[in-house]
């Protein structure tokens, strides 16, 4: 199975091809940015003691924020982020944010799972966290030049 | 704890347009950690054919984020915000988001029910041009937890 390595053209792809991976670091800086930004400021995503209230084991990152992280483990890979016209995730497993300096560690692996009519590929996207995956199902349709 | 069912089938529009600026789109993309600099480069942006820089992927989020806020924030919905995850999201992106856009927002509550002690709702968000122009179709599953810690652990991996 190869691994691509300059920006992809539809005519080169080939079902099978693995993208290069991508490894994520997420802080609770991060999160707190992310939450000002986005105005998504859920407690579950800053507050050790709201987390802990609502049943989880500690700060748990925004899936949203997570889902665009992981997307560019693609757009990395096409050069153009706006080839991405199609993106979704299940979110299974959360990321517990720790409060120190490592954060959480994201592993992000793809393939191309679909070449489509219309210039379109399938990109199978798959990211674990502590070994296990974090998406129930993860996927970006992406037009080729 | 069910969320109110009647809410199925309600839409609601955000009373304010949204312009897109070149700030927020560099502010999104380093909050991501997303360096690419079709974000921040007119030519870049164009060698991929594109007038002006482009969003995130995921830009719609900020409009998303924000209309189901309008739902949610409600309390004849009976949801504890506080308890709420995001079960799946999906953006069907009909063309890149650019400076100048001027972007409204409408909500749709597509769908409530409840599942294993968990309650989900589906909102659609469809982001369009003052003028009508399709955007984005962003389409959030929500979850809120039930009280069981198994499902704390384990979200909703179905």
């Amino acid at each position: 199975m190869s691994i691509a390595t300059t920006l992809p053209r539809y005519g080169d792809v080939e079902k099978g091809l693995q993208l290069p991976s991508l490894e994520l670091r997420i802080t609770r800086r991060d999160l707190v940015r992310y939450a000002g930004v986005s105005t998504d400021c859920n407690t579950i995503h800053w507050s050790d003691r709201a987390a802990k209230a609502a049943g989880l084991p500690g700060v748990v990152a925004h899936g949203l924020l997570t889902m665009a992280m992981v997307a560019r483990i693609v757009s990395d890979w096409t050069g153009d982020p706006a080839a991405i016209i199609d993106y979704q995730v299940r979110f299974g497993r959360p990321v517990v944010v720790p409060d120190d300096d490592e954060g959480a560690t994201v592993e992000v692996t793809a393939k191309i799972g679909e070449k489509r009519d219309d210039n379109t590929v399938r990109v199978d996207i798959t990211a674990r966290f502590g070994g296990q995956s974090i998406f129930g199902r993860a996927y970006a349709i992406v037009r080729l030049a | 704890m069910a969320l109110n069912q009647s809410f199925v089938g309600r839409s609601y529009r955000l009373p304010w347009v949204y312009e897109v600026g070149r700030e927020g789109i560099r502010d999104l993309a380093y909050a991501i950690g997303d360096l690419n600099r079709a974000y921040r480069d007119p030519e870049v942006a164009k060698s991929f054919g594109h007038a002006d820089i482009v969003a995130t992927p995921t830009f719609a989020t900020v409009l998303a984020v924000r209309s189901h806020h309008v739902v949610t924030d409600d309390p004849e919905l009976g949801m504890d915000y506080s308890r709420m995850m995001h079960s799946s999201q999906r953006f069907i992106n009909h063309r890149p988001i650019k400076p100048g856009d001027r972007l409204v927002c409408e909500v749709h509550v597509d769908d409530i029910s409840s599942r294993m002690g968990n309650d989900y709702i589906t909102l659609r968000s469809e982001l369009l041009t003052e003028d009508g122009e399709a955007i984005c179709s962003a389409i959030a599953t929500l979850i809120v937890r039930g009280e069981k810690p198994v499902a704390a652990q384990e979200g909703d991996s179905a």
